[in-house]
């Protein structure tokens, strides 16, 4: 599904990722976990397409499709989720406009029918109801006056409503109390399938008491140092980074 | 030059009436003959001819302001012509069908069609044709509930009365530089009479184009609200491309008499010029309102175009309980520059006013806001609420904003909230990667900015403004 293969990328003339090899398969769920300073947001802005983060060597593709050549809209469009540390506001710009015009724009690219007004209502309520948001937040601004944990119960109801293929979660749980945090990995763990693969950044292993990871990765100066299974996260929160990054 | 207008004013003195005149185009330049020719082209009394001498008299003591935040190369007055009606006015359309369908075209692309207009909305257009009023429909109906609406230059005869006692009254000759010049030169322009206790039946609309190169444009509105009646008078604008300068300096008076309500909005989209900053309107045009006891005037403006914008709405307070109010959005790219705002001068007993100021920067433009707040000593429990934001779209654009506030009562309440942001990375790369494209991204994040300003024009505007800045952002991306 999601294949990147040495991706190397530069933010402002410095490397950052120096040839990051992941192959991501349908219904997978994927860990990056790292110091600071390692990486893992780069990862996510390199293959969205975010401007200012250039992808110099490698490859990455989506179902076989070159990512890289893509603007971020198409990323996007073609399935590829991010889900922001901070999330950023728009004010005036009401949620509901917003989800509007961003399911139009990836239904009509994917060749899906468009979303009628009650049917995108329907859907848009169920979706808020999942993740414990009001509904009364469809009618006020992208993440306007929103609490950090709003915020990110907002992404995971973007994620829901647009229904991406893979979904990058960019430390999503930083910030985020214990009930929070549960909320959010019930409404990650409510959009597992089969089709559908996750690739979630995190410093700490505390979500991944939430959303069990097939594989762990560890991230050190731009590359995958370590894999495992889950238990490696564990291991990491035990010995600390510097113990893995020894060896 | 001089000589044929010299040949052309003598004769008609001579004659006394002016019916065989051909030219319909006047050469640049003005004098008093200039003044005197386009008088008698209307066929003017007296006494109006009398009231534009004195008001060149006074033009040519004035010197043109240079206090705004715009840079352009000085006016010359000797390059403009001030008079031009269609080829041939006998010709004229008798309805909208007639009309130029280029004209027709440009709404059209504005998704305006003037049909649609006139029989869905109710709407009825005055079509200011360059400076001749060509067509104007649902008159009966606005007959029947008495209400005057007409060029100014057939109100100058049928309803002289009223002119004679308001023309001049908000805006007085002297006010400034370009009312002066208005007053001596002016066009044509709306008159609106709306009687006692009436509630205008419909919106009333016009729209101005400016259709001949170097022409100058001298629109004169004046809308008179009889006591306890109220109107809502729609003021579009559109320009064909264009290369060359053209100076507008028109002057919009409002009367609300006690208890009365006028709500004035503008969508204004003149050509701006190029994106080199070649051409473009110069815009400098007064607009003020007075408001008598329990009255209202509120003013909406979208300014998208023109190459520069000088322009104020204002409002004075004179009635206790009396309310002002402006609301503004102003977009500026390229090398268009906007000093752009209003006064509300407070000086009845508890009066009221609030002002909304959104200005939008991109390109290499500067957008300006300048208002003023003046509280009068007998301004008793008088309230005003500022609130001016300032959004920028790259990083080679200005904002800037001018408040003035003078208050002379001790109680009087003055609150001012400004904010300026830009329309940051952050915000284009979540839509982007939302799968909105970064036009239509930045085109939203604008009108969410606008949207207080937004919800006070009337609904087909509103559709219509959303639409203007869309088009106006294209390209602003990168």
């Amino acid at each position: 599904m999601l294949s990147i293969n040495n991706l190397h990328a530069k933010v402002e003339e410095k490397a950052i990722l120096k040839g990051i090899s992941l192959e991501v398969k349908p219904g997978e769920i994927h860990a990056i976990m790292g110091p600071n300073g390692s990486g893992k947001s780069t990862l996510g802005y390199a293959l969205s397409g975010r401007e200012g983060y250039q992808a110099t060597d490698g490859s990455a593709t989506l179902d076989g499709k070159d990512l890289l050549s893509l603007d971020a809209d198409e990323r996007a469009k073609l399935g590829l989720f991010l889900a922001f540390q901070y999330p950023v506001e728009i004010p005036g710009v009401s949620n509901m406009e917003f989800l509007k015009t961003s399911v139009d724009a990836t239904r009509e690219y994917q060749n899906k029918p468009a979303l009628d007004a009650v049917n995108f209502m329907k859907r848009a309520r169920e979706k808020c109801k999942a993740v414990n948001l009001d509904q009364n937040f469809l009618k006020r601004g992208v993440n306007e006056g929103f609490s950090g944990g709003e915020k990110k119960r907002n992404e995971i109801m973007q994620m829901m409503m647009l229904e991406p293929k893979v979904c990058i979660l960019d430390e999503t749980d930083s910030g985020l109390d214990i009930d929070a945090l549960q909320v959010v990995a019930d409404g990650v763990n409510a959009c597992r399938s089969p089709e559908r693969s996750f690739v979630i950044v995190t410093h700490y292993q505390r979500l991944l008491d939430y959303i069990v990871p097939d594989y762990v990765h560890v991230l050190s100066d731009g590359k995958i140092i370590r894999s495992g299974g889950k238990e490696l996260a564990l291991e990491l929160e035990d010995k600390g980074y510097s113990w893995i990054e020894q060896h | 030059m001089s000589d044929v207008i010299d040949d052309y004013v003598k004769t008609e003195y001579a004659a006394g009436f002016v019916t065989d005149i051909e030219s319909e185009t006047l050469p640049p330049g003005l004098n008093e003959d200039v003044i005197r020719f386009i008088s008698a082209k209307k066929n003017e009394p007296d006494w109006l001819l009398e009231w534009r001498l004195k008001a060149f008299t006074n033009f040519q003591t004035m010197q043109e302001p240079n206090w705004a935040h715009l840079k352009y190369e000085k006016i010359d007055l000797s390059d403009v012509s001030f008079y031009s009606a269609p080829k041939s006015a006998d010709d004229a359309p008798k309805s909208l069908d007639e009309v130029d369908p280029e004209l027709i075209e440009t709404y059209n692309k504005l998704g305006i069609p003037l049909h649609e207009q006139e029989m869905l909305a109710g709407v009825a257009v005055d079509v200011v044709f360059d400076s001749v009023s060509v067509a104007t429909t649902f008159k009966e109906k606005l007959a029947e509930a008495g209400v005057i609406f007409c060029p100014i230059s057939e109100a100058v005869h049928a309803h002289p009365e009223i002119i004679k006692k308001y023309l001049g009254s908000v805006v007085p000759q002297k006010d400034n530089y370009f009312a002066a010049l208005n007053s001596a030169v002016f066009s044509d322009g709306s008159f609106v009479y709306i009687p006692k206790g009436v509630r205008c039946p419909m919106e009333l609309s016009t729209y101005f184009r400016i259709n001949e190169a170097k022409t100058g444009q001298f629109e004169r509105t004046l809308i008179i609200a009889d006591e306890g009646s109220h109107v809502s008078y729609l003021e579009g604008c559109t320009a064909p491309m264009r290369d060359e300068n053209q100076l507008h300096a028109a002057v919009v008076e409002l009367v609300a008499l006690g208890d009365a309500e006028i709500k004035y909005s503008t969508v204004q989209n003149w050509y701006p010029g190029d994106e080199n900053g070649v051409g473009g309107i110069y815009n400098f045009v007064t607009k003020r309102g007075i408001c008598h006891q329990n009255a209202k005037i509120s003013w909406t403006q979208v300014e998208t175009g023109s190459a520069i914008t000088w322009k104020y709405p204002s409002v004075i307070l004179r009635g206790d309980n009396s309310v002002g109010e402006f609301y503004s959005v102003a977009l500026t790219r390229n090398f268009q520059q906007a000093d752009t705002g209003t006064k509300m001068i407070h000086l009845g007993k508890n009066t009221k006013s609030t002002i909304i100021s959104k200005g939008i920067s991109a390109g290499k433009s500067q957008n300006a806001y300048r208002g003023l707040v003046r509280m009068s000593p007998r301004a008793d429990g008088a309230r005003n609420y500022t609130q001016c934001d300032s959004l920028l779209i790259g990083d080679r654009c200005g904002a800037h904003t001018f408040p003035y506030i003078e208050s002379k009562h001790p109680n009087a309440i003055i609150e001012h909230e400004a904010t300026t942001s830009k329309v940051s990375d952050d915000q284009l790369f979540l839509c982007q990667q939302r799968g909105i494209e970064p036009e239509k991204a930045v085109s939203m994040i604008v009108n969410g900015f606008c949207k207080e300003v937004f919800k006070e024009l009337p609904m087909e505007f509103a559709v219509e403004a959303g639409k203007l800045l869309e088009v106006s952002l294209e390209g602003s991306v990168g």
